[in-house]
């Protein structure tokens, strides 16, 4: 009897003690796990974009033709004045930097959560409807990722002329797909659960068992589909700006600033050299912390690079 | 085979078809055509004719099923930068983005030893070359690799030329600028795949049975962890052509990217449509490649 008893009392014990770990202890847990350096860069990266009027020691669109091309601060004829040096137009390198990280992430903030919307609603129609409507929409699906992405950017470009909505729908243009594939893929397996049939049985809508029952279960794989998307868009901000194909001058862009130090490059390699800089470390921190997002939520993802 | 061939080759048709409508639609939305012909002089009369000769004054869709036809036997117009024909201009700079393209590739399938070493030694130093490598490979601005390496290579050492296309040494940046960010994917890919594998069943058994370590590595995991990153081939030449735009870009490369930028810049809608449908029909034909040489490899995989 004694040994029952004491059985059953370490039982209830192991029980409450994986309770509890589900619990706040896994949350605890996974908090503990937080890639440290990654997510500090992209709260720093935030924080400098919000107050960017108030971090930047120098208008970022003005300069004196007399500063142009001052070096950094360390090297011999730097001045404390410009920490990182001016560019060729004698405007402050790091206030560009700061006002850049807005553009960088507004529009990729902003292509990522449409195409995100885009594309899980259409992931979500094709893979429920089945049959030719979803043979037809996955053709289309085909048909955008056999489209080289820059030229249809270059050519948009070209025609609508730049400008900040021109940079964010050519990268909705593309951000979508992503989305449309992997959510499909799971809807499929989804709608044929046991819930989804009970659910249909009761008399639920098609927009209902979509919205309350599918889309739960794909929402850990839209967060980090997104979130390993960032870094990937920011890049392709940052290609089109060094292009000529970003957002016009004086807006400070990082890839337009990279361009703007290319032909100063022997002289003044300062130019070029920091806002390349910066868009590495931004997309290093997004990729990171994407990377451990999901294995975190959805290791099957990892098929996807 | 022949059933799935056909539906490739219509869903190529399609997309060709798509595409250039939709460069056909920018083309009258940029403006008329005429207007670039413009000069001092010229008459309403003779402004009209060149309406009626260019067949302006038809509806748009007969308007697009002519310049279609044109398309089709190759005759993209006159550029604009240069008064040529528009086909004439892009085969002369077809060669040097090919040659790149190709030294670039190479480079990229470094990413699969990488990635294989990366995985059979996990947590060693290679495991942590190979993940760096790949990590500041797609973090790294391309057009950046190029300048930095500008700055080292060429103005700091004076061991490479700059720019311009000239021996064998003149390839070496433009390939890592080109290459690197399809290597990157790849040992991740390749990593991750190869991982999964090494993990199964047929691999103890394998070990088991006292295969050797190289015969396990390569006979058996390989074969099996190529599969998935072989369906990224086709993003990897794609990426490669659009990549091409950026390298020839920064290196003054003298081949069809950089004559994109031109084209951009100088307003040339002729060459710049002309180069979309190119890379298009270039883009869908690598991934159609990559489909069939994954058939060859895992036989399981059923065309449908």
């Amino acid at each position: 009897m004694d040994d029952i008893e004491s059985q059953t009392r370490d039982l209830d014990r192991a029980f409450a003690a994986v309770k509890e770990r589900s619990g706040l202890a896994k949350f605890r847990h996974t908090l503990g796990r937080l890639p440290v350096l990654p997510v500090s860069v992209l709260i720093g990266l935030f924080l400098m974009a919000i107050f960017a009027d108030l971090l930047a020691p120098h208008d970022p669109t003005l300069g004196k033709l007399q500063d142009r091309r001052s070096p950094p601060v360390w090297q011999e004829e730097g001045t404390s004045k410009f920490i990182l040096g001016t560019d060729q137009q004698g405007r402050d390198l790091l206030s560009r930097m700061i006002h850049g990280s807005r553009v960088s992430l507004a529009v990729a903030g902003l292509a990522i959560v449409l195409g995100m919307t885009f594309g899980t609603v259409f992931g979500l129609v094709s893979g429920y409807s089945g049959g030719w409507v979803d043979e037809i929409m996955m053709r289309v699906v085909d048909i955008f990722l056999s489209i080289p992405l820059i030229m249809v950017a270059l050519v948009v470009t070209l025609v609508v002329g730049k400008g900040f909505m021109t940079v964010v729908g050519v990268l909705v243009l593309f951000s979508w797909v992503p989305f449309a594939r992997q959510v499909r893929a799971e809807t499929l397996q989804l709608k044929a659960l046991d819930y989804v049939a009970l659910a249909r049985v009761a008399g639920a809508s098609t927009p209902r068992i979509l919205l309350r029952h599918i889309l739960p279960g794909v929402v850990n794989t839209i967060i980090v589909i997104s979130t390993l998307n960032v870094g990937y868009l920011i890049l392709t901000e940052s290609i089109l700006s060094f292009l000529g194909a970003g957002i016009p001058p004086p807006t400070a862009t990082w890839g337009a600033m990279v361009s703007d130090g290319r032909n100063y490059l022997a002289s003044s390699w300062w130019i070029a050299f920091f806002p390349g800089i910066a868009i590495f470390i931004t997309v290093i921190a997004f990729n990171l912390f994407g990377d451990w997002l999901r294995d975190t939520l959805d290791p099957r993802l990892r098929q996807m690079g | 085979m022949a059933v799935y061939l056909l539906r490739r080759f219509i869903l190529m048709l399609i997309t060709l078809v798509i595409v250039s409508v939709m460069i056909f639609a920018a083309s009258r939305y940029s403006g008329d055509p005429r207007a670039m012909m413009m000069r001092p002089g010229v008459t309403v009369e003779q402004f009209e004719a060149w309406g009626r000769e260019m067949g302006l004054d038809k509806p748009l869709p007969v308007q697009y099923l002519v310049w279609a036809g044109k398309v089709l036997r190759g005759d993209f117009g006159v550029g604009i930068m240069q008064h040529r024909p528009v086909l004439d201009i892009i085969m002369e700079r077809l060669p040097a983005t090919i040659q790149l393209g190709i030294t670039s590739t190479i480079f990229a399938l470094i990413g699969v030893p990488l990635g294989v070493l990366s995985a059979v030694r996990r947590g060693s130093a290679m495991d942590y070359v190979g993940r760096v490598f790949a990590i500041m490979g797609q973090a790294l601005p391309p057009f950046w690799i190029g300048l930095v390496m500008i700055l080292m290579f060429s103005v700091q050492l004076d061991w490479l030329p700059a720019a311009k296309k000239s021996g064998a040494l003149s390839f070496i940046m433009p390939t890592i600028t080109l290459g690197w960010f399809g290597a990157a994917g790849l040992v991740r890919l390749v990593r991750s795949s190869m991982l999964d594998v090494l993990d199964e069943e047929y691999i103890k058994l394998a070990r088991a049975k006292g295969v050797s370590r190289q015969a396990i590595i390569w006979k058996h995991a390989f074969k099996n962890a190529v599969i998935v990153p072989l369906t990224y081939g086709g993003l990897l030449l794609g990426g490669i052509f659009v990549g091409a735009v950026v390298t020839e870009a920064v290196f003054g490369w003298p081949g069809v990217g950089r004559l994109t930028i031109d084209a951009v810049l100088q307003n040339d809608f002729p060459v710049l449509s002309a180069l979309t449908m190119i890379f298009t029909a270039m883009f869908i034909g690598a991934n159609l490649l990559v489909d069939l040489l994954h058939v060859y490899i895992d036989r399981r995989v059923q065309l449908t």
